[in-house]
């Protein structure tokens, strides 16, 4: 048997505990000190109602793009050769890297009226910065690492037999993809695809500086709670968090229900 | 009834490899759209930053950067990873060390737990120390009240000054919420894969449990353990939402490198803001080539165990 279960343990719950869970829990208490009408009513005052359906529809959206286009880049990455590949592959984790803030002013500046694209854009009566445009852009930046990242390991152990057998059984490569590999595919698109969508979610530092922060139009909800926080509104901030904490959870478990589906499905392919 | 249907024989390997890659014309654009995508979301950018940065002169570049204000962001931020890198390093091996090591009941409760600061939002993951230690949270109820629970202490703080929201204690325990579970994501399914076995055979031939963690353990988990430290380093030092809440954003004091480059866009300064964006850029780009360079040496020390 080996030693220092008890130390080790010991240590992991008492520092998650003091780190993570104790701190997590006064949102809770501090929100149980609102009646539920106050509660009711800040959780559903317009300017927070709004700022659910914006981040909510760029969230999904821009995890959408990110599900199709991640696609594409995995698959490239791994059946194709061609030049700067390897740089290709180490560039996908940036928005890992990149701090949201540095993420947050290039964007802007990109984007903006004088910017590279922007001054394109503008012309074409493509407003991208202070608009939910740009919330959008800067979440498919921040989303795009998740999908290739799990979709990859997987297309790369995919058995070749299976596609040999499906195109002399017949079926041309359209049918192969469609029929074959992109079934096999889904749970770990899935699970990307939650994992770009939760992260969306919680986004803060990436978004404001090219979201302007226009209450009612281009106000994502940890923008509501910050300014809540700034009045000294602690009570209404700890309310909106708490809907935005249970969202959060709700994908962590579907995220875990769906990473079980990943696993199983591979053992099965390598059984 | 086609011929192909009747007739019996193996394709021409050149028709086999039709079927199982795409033709020319999809290849390329595939590769061109994965390029595009990446070039305008991810390549531009980067460019952008250092392009901005330098636009004012080099000489513009190294005053901004090396300006007062600027470095004592810098030092804050190197502060806050030397305090929560390591930390959260103890803690990732040790919950590594228990869950993969052992079997106890609660064992998935526990790996969800660990995550769960991935999913709250930083503005947040701020706001619940606000909510412990500012004063109108549970620390300042009991002791900055007129009668306070605990004098002595209510008395040392005051007399040293010592706050937790917005100042420097408050800055680190953010950045330790923030990249609490990287080292131990990144060591619990390597030392699940690797078992117990060794471990168990360095107890038998008379190791102690500390000679076994150091020569047997350390050594099959250094490459996951630098990983997760590169990662959790990463995100420390560019961490923005959640100090943000707790900092108050004092300049000189309380800023952070990320707070820092808020502040000079705020005022129009882009080339500065750019200036120190560039510094946590080139951060970012060690960061990939360091994580880069461990990938493929994994992949290498997997292919010699593999033929051996």
């Amino acid at each position: 048997m080996l030693p220092g279960f008890k130390l080790t343990l010991g240590f992991t719950v008492f520092y998650l505990g003091l780190i993570v869970l104790i701190p997590l829990a006064a949102v809770f208490l501090k929100t149980s000190s609102l009646t539920w009408n106050e509660f009711w009513q800040t959780v559903t005052m317009p300017t927070a109602i709004a700022s659910y359906r914006i981040t909510f529809g760029a969230s999904l959206l821009a995890a959408l793009v990110n599900a199709v286009f991640g696609l594409i880049v995995a698959w490239v990455l791994v059946r194709y050769e061609f030049f700067g590949k390897k740089i290709v592959d180490a560039l996908v984790d940036l928005p890992f890297a990149l701090p949201t803030a540095v993420a947050g002013i290039t964007l802007a500046s990109l984007y903006s009226s004088k910017g590279w694209l922007g001054q394109w854009l503008e012309p074409l009566g493509i407003k991208v910065a202070n608009t939910q445009i740009g919330i959008f852009i800067a979440l498919t930046f921040i989303g795009l690492p998740f999908i290739v990242r799990t979709v990859q390991p997987i297309l790369e152990d995919l058995d070749p037999e299976l596609e040999e057998a499906a195109s002399s059984l017949g079926a041309n490569r359209w049918q192969v993809f469609w029929r074959v590999i992109f079934p096999m595919l889904t749970p770990a698109l899935l699970t990307g695809f939650a994992l770009a969508f939760a992260r969306a979610l919680g986004e803060y530092g990436s978004v404001i500086f090219i979201a302007g922060g226009i209450p009612m139009k281009t106000q994502i909800t940890p923008v509501v709670i910050m300014q809540e926080l700034d009045m000294f509104e602690y009570g209404k901030a700890t309310a909106i968090a708490v809907v935005m904490l249970v969202a959060s959870f709700v994908l962590l478990l579907t995220i875990n229900v769906l990473q079980w589906w990943t696993n199983r499905y591979n053992t099965n392919n390598l059984a | 009834m086609t011929p192909a249907a009747t007739t019996f024989h193996l394709p021409h390997p050149a028709v086999r490899r039709h079927t199982t890659s795409e033709p020319p014309w999809v290849r390329r654009l595939l590769i061109g759209l994965a390029l595009g995508f990446i070039s305008l979301f991810l390549f531009l950018p980067l460019i952008f930053v250092f392009t901005q940065a330098l636009a004012k002169g080099i000489g513009f570049y190294f005053h901004t950067i090396t300006d007062p204000m600027a470095w004592s962001a810098i030092k804050l931020t190197l502060l806050a990873a030397a305090i929560s890198v390591p930390l959260n390093c103890v803690f990732g091996v040790c919950a590594a060390w228990a869950i993969a090591k052992f079997d106890f009941p609660g064992k998935n409760i526990l790996l969800t737990l660990i995550d769960l600061p991935f999913s709250v939002s930083p503005v947040i993951a701020g706001m619940i120390y606000v909510l412990v230690f500012g004063a109108q949270g549970w620390m300042g109820l009991w002791l900055n009240a007129d009668n306070p629970s605990f004098p002595w202490l209510a008395n040392w703080l005051n007399e040293h000054n010592f706050k937790i929201i917005f100042a420097v204690p408050g800055i680190v325990l953010a950045t330790i919420f923030v990249t609490f579970p990287f080292v131990a994501r990144e060591l619990i399914p390597l030392m699940q894969a690797q078992g117990r076995s060794e471990e168990e055979a360095a107890r038998v031939l008379g190791a102690s449990g500390w000679q076994t963690f150091w020569r047997v353990t350390v050594p099959n988990i250094k490459w996951g353990l630098l990983y997760g430290v590169i990662l959790c380093n990463a995100r420390a030092m560019g961490e923005f939402g959640a100090v943000s809440v707790v900092s108050g954003k004092i300049r000189g004091e309380t800023n952070t490198l990320p707070l820092h480059i808020e502040a000079l866009y705020d005022e129009y300064n882009y080339a500065g803001a750019f200036a120190v964006a560039s510094l946590l850029a080139l951060l970012a780009l060690v960061t990939l080539g360091l994580k880069t360079w461990i990938e493929h040496k994994n992949a290498a020390l997997n292919e010699t165990e593999k033929s051996a």
